[in-house]
Order: structure tokens, then sequence, then C-alpha cells
């Protein structure tokens, strides 16, 4: 190992997948090994039996979808409502100075402190999940495209004056395109907090989705079960994230090279 | 090809102090006229205000004082009629070189047919045949000013203003870019206005060099280059050149010595 030296794609891969088997086993070793009773903690085996009947007796592929619906569509309507704002703030001054104090107040209103008071004006619907996710990433989703649209290189957008472009020319032509690869890669990050959003919404008021079955399996003392559901948001977690980055790569070939 | 006359009239500029401290005067009131085809050269100590004063004509700074016109008409923001090429790298890096090429044709709305040949005659003229389909940051700094050059000449300017554009590459390359620059300059004679703390440069490529003083900066020598074009490398070993960069070297070394006196 040499400081700061590149390691070959093959070997990232398996290392990375080297320590999902380091864990799997300490986990293993603890549970078989009776190191853990497992009132506390089911055995890797006792986790994916639970993981089973849960998807075939207990319906848990439609807690699955309900969940994704929620997190998805929480996610676009902060983002739809985020990126233009952001945008704009980085770009014009006057806009940021207007929003920008409230929205430093706003972001640290934790979202799962007002589930209570969402569940009193929304009812335990769908329109209140989706709230507890837009109201826990809108606002830091707004300052961190705001950063990133601010963060233009001003002799781009210099450069781009000379060539004839007015104001919205420059936010059209030279800002969004040079923010974009950066916006990505905030909704990447951002959508991996919506999904801690979402159970936290549904271990409260809810009757279906991941947080629901979670913490039906809690009355039932079921570790399996609960395991292997936060595993699930795991796996859907890391599919995503892979997923968004094959299609940052995609969109923004010159990002990249 | 059209060439425009600029005319700048007491032009000066002072930035604000900093911390309630006295303003800093970066620009004396500085007097120029610039004709039509005319290649001129700014020669000056780092500091010394001849980029502020570039970026003046471009409208990208405000003179505190004075007025920039082209052709009678007063310029105070930028716009198309005057093309500029930075010292820093400033392509767009989501574009390839053609849409860097492209930019100013596509806000100017020419048609897609029209934009791609003004792209494909520039590409040729600055040598980047092949290098059409390549994003900026795959491409050497030579290239990527090539690039800028033909970026700005594409859109058909009336004027040409050069920040340094050569000062970030290194010495064989920046001989390279000069002539390429003479090349097409002599065949288009389209007014340049080009900043330059390299001497032999300066004397190269224009047929007046203005010497500017130290900060703050104001035109303290005009040398005629009564030099004949087409010019290549090899007027740079002639005595007439040798003579001429002597007397500016001469101009130049004493100012220079007075900007380190004065930061000092």
């Amino acid at each position: 190992m040499e400081p700061l030296k590149p390691v070959s794609p093959g070997a990232r891969i398996a290392l990375g997948a080297g320590f999902f088997a380091v864990f799997i086993a300490a986990w293993g070793v603890a549970t078989y090994g009776g190191w853990v009773p497992p009132l506390f903690l089911a055995s890797p085996g006792k986790t994916l039996l639970a993981g089973w009947s849960l998807l075939t007796e207990f319906g848990f592929l439609g807690d699955i979808a309900v969940t994704i619906w929620r997190v998805v569509g929480g996610f676009l309507i902060a983002a739809a409502v985020a990126v233009p704002l952001g945008l704009l703030m980085g770009a014009f001054k006057p806009i940021e100075a207007f929003f920008e104090p409230f929205l430093s107040f706003a972001r640290y209103l934790p979202a799962s402190a007002f589930i209570p008071l969402l569940i009193l004006w929304a009812g335990v619907g769908e329109a209140q999940k989706l709230s507890v996710i837009v109201i826990g990433s809108v606002f830091q989703l707004v300052i961190m495209v705001a950063g990133v649209a601010g963060a233009t290189r001003p002799d781009l957008v210099e450069a781009a004056r000379t060539l004839g472009s007015g104001r919205l020319a420059i936010l059209r032509r030279v800002v969004i395109p040079a923010a974009a690869p950066q916006i990505a890669e905030t909704l990447r990050l951002v959508l991996g907090w919506a999904w801690t959003y979402v159970i936290v919404a549904e271990l409260i008021g809810a009757t279906s989705g991941i947080g629901h079955m979670i913490m039906d399996s809690q009355r039932l003392l079921d570790t399996g079960q609960m395991i292997f559901g936060i595993a699930v948001i795991g796996i859907i977690g890391l599919v995503t994230d892979l997923l968004f980055k094959a299609v940052n790569r995609r969109l923004f070939p010159w990002a990249v090279l | 090809m059209s060439a425009k006359t600029l005319r700048i009239a007491g032009v000066t500029r002072s930035f604000p102090g900093q911390r309630g401290g006295a303003p800093t005067l970066a620009l004396q009131p500085t007097d120029l006229a610039v004709g039509p085809g005319e290649f001129v050269a700014i020669l000056g100590p780092s500091g010394c205000g001849k980029s502020t004063l570039l970026r003046i004509v471009a409208g990208l700074d405000r003179p505190t004082a004075g007025q920039v016109m082209l052709d009678g008409a007063p310029v105070a923001a930028p716009g198309p009629d005057r093309g500029m090429v930075f010292q820093s790298y400033t392509l767009f890096p989501w574009l390839t070189v053609e849409g860097n090429i492209r930019y100013g044709l596509r806000e100017r709305g020419l048609p897609e047919a029209q934009q791609a040949e003004v792209a494909a005659r520039f590409i040729a003229r600055t040598g980047l045949r092949g290098f059409e389909n390549h994003w900026p940051r795959q491409l050497s700094g030579g290239m990527q000013q090539r690039t800028a050059l033909a970026r700005a000449l594409a859109n058909d300017p009336e004027i040409l203003l050069l920040d340094e554009p050569f000062g970030a590459l290194d010495h064989q390359t920046r001989e390279l870019m000069q002539e390429l620059l003479l090349e097409i300059w002599e065949a288009d004679r389209k007014t340049v206005l080009f900043v330059t703390h390299d001497i032999d440069e300066a004397i190269f490529l224009a047929n007046r060099v203005l010497v500017m003083s130290a900060r703050p900066g104001r035109v303290k020598a005009e040398v005629p280059v009564p030099l004949p074009y087409p010019r290549d490398w090899t007027m740079k070993t002639t005595p007439e050149f040798g003579a001429l960069k002597a007397r500016l070297m001469g101009e130049i070394r004493e100012e220079v010595r007075k900007a380190i006196a004065a930061a000092g």
C-alpha cells in the first residue's frame, strides 16, 4: 500500500465484497456461537428464513413498493421545488439574500418532530408521509443546489458575456450546465436521507410500508424480520446509488473523463 | 471584414480602499485611439492595469471616469462586437471543441447548418481538425487556446481583445500560437488589442506597442513597429527587431524596478 496509489477495478470489487463477507461472518460468530441471545439478535440464517416468509406469506413486496413510492414521490416533489429555487438563488444574489436566512433556520427543523403536527393537518394518509420526506429534504437540497450554482466559475460567465449571452442565457447555458453534475450528485446524497425520513414516517401512524412492518415485528419480538426489513432498505439504497452513479456518468461524460 | 475605430477617452479606474483605507488608483486617465485593422500591443509589468484597461474595453469592468467608444457609440456592457480571449482557460467544459466554437453563433440564432459551416471554417483555420468532438479537458493548453481563439473569431467581432492569451503556455507552443494569430490577422486585418508582458511577442505581432507605467498605470511610451507584414519567425533575429527590443527593454525595466520598489 502506497499513499494515494489507485487500486485496480478488480481489486476494488473484491475488497468491497470482502468487507460484506467479514461483516456477515462476524454476525454469524456472534449468533451461532451463542455470544448474543437469539431474543436480541437473529442469526443470518434465521433472518433469511424470516425474510422468505415475509415475502411469500405476508405480502412484504407490497410494503416495499409502497415505501419506494413514498420515497420517490416525496423526493421528486422536494427536487421540483429545490432545484429551480436553488439555481435562482445561486445565480442571483438578491434572491439568495431573501431566502437564505430562513432556509438556514428551516434546515435545522427536525422532520420527525413535525409528524404529530402533520398527522393533525393531513391525517395518517399518503399526504402526511410525503410531507415528512419533503420537509426533511427540501431545505437541505435548496441550500446545497444554491451553493453549487453559486460556485459557477466567474471567468466562464465572463466568457459567455463577451460571446453575447444576456442574463437568462447565462443562467440557461452556463450556470445550469456547469452545476448539473454536482446537482445530480447532491440529489443522490439527499435521496439517501429521504429513506431515513420515510421509515420514521412509517413507524408512526402507518398501515403499510417497510417501517410499519418493522414496527409490527417488534411487537412479536421477531428480530429476524426486523433485521431483514432494515437490510432490504440498505440493499435498495445501494442499488439506487449505483443506478444514480451510472446515469450521471452517462449524462455528464465531460465531468468524469 | 468589418473593422471599427476604438476610442478610449480619459478612462480611469480606482478600486475602493480595503477596510476604510484610501482607494487604490489602478489606471490613470488614459486616452487611446485604435484605427480599423490596427494590431496594438499593450506592454507593461505585472499589475500595471493593462488587463484592467482591456476588461473595461470588453465591458467586463466599468471605468471610474471616462468613456470607451466603438465608432462613436459608447460601450458599457460586454457584447459580441468585442471578442475576447482570456489568459485562463475559459472553454465551457460541457461543450466539445465544436460546441464551444458554436456557442456565440447559437446565441445569435444562426441556423444549424450555418453554425456548422462557420465552425468548420474556424476549426480548419486554427488547426483543430480531428479534435472537433474532444472535450476541453482532453486538450493541451495550446489546443484549448486555439479553440478559445476560434470561438472568439467565429463570432465575427469588430475588435479582438486578447488578454495575455498565450501567457500560460510553454515557450515553444507560445511561438507557434503567435504565428497562427499573425497568419489569421494578416488575412482578416481585424482590429486587435493585445495585452502582454512579453516584449518579443509585442514586437513580433503588433504594428504599434504601447508601454504602460507601473501602477497606477498610464501609457508612458508609444513605439511604432515599422516591420513589414507578412512576418515570420526569422524576423526575430533581424537587427531592426533587436533595436526595437533594446528600446522597449529599457522602458520596461525602469517600470518593473518601480513596481518592485512600490511593492517593497
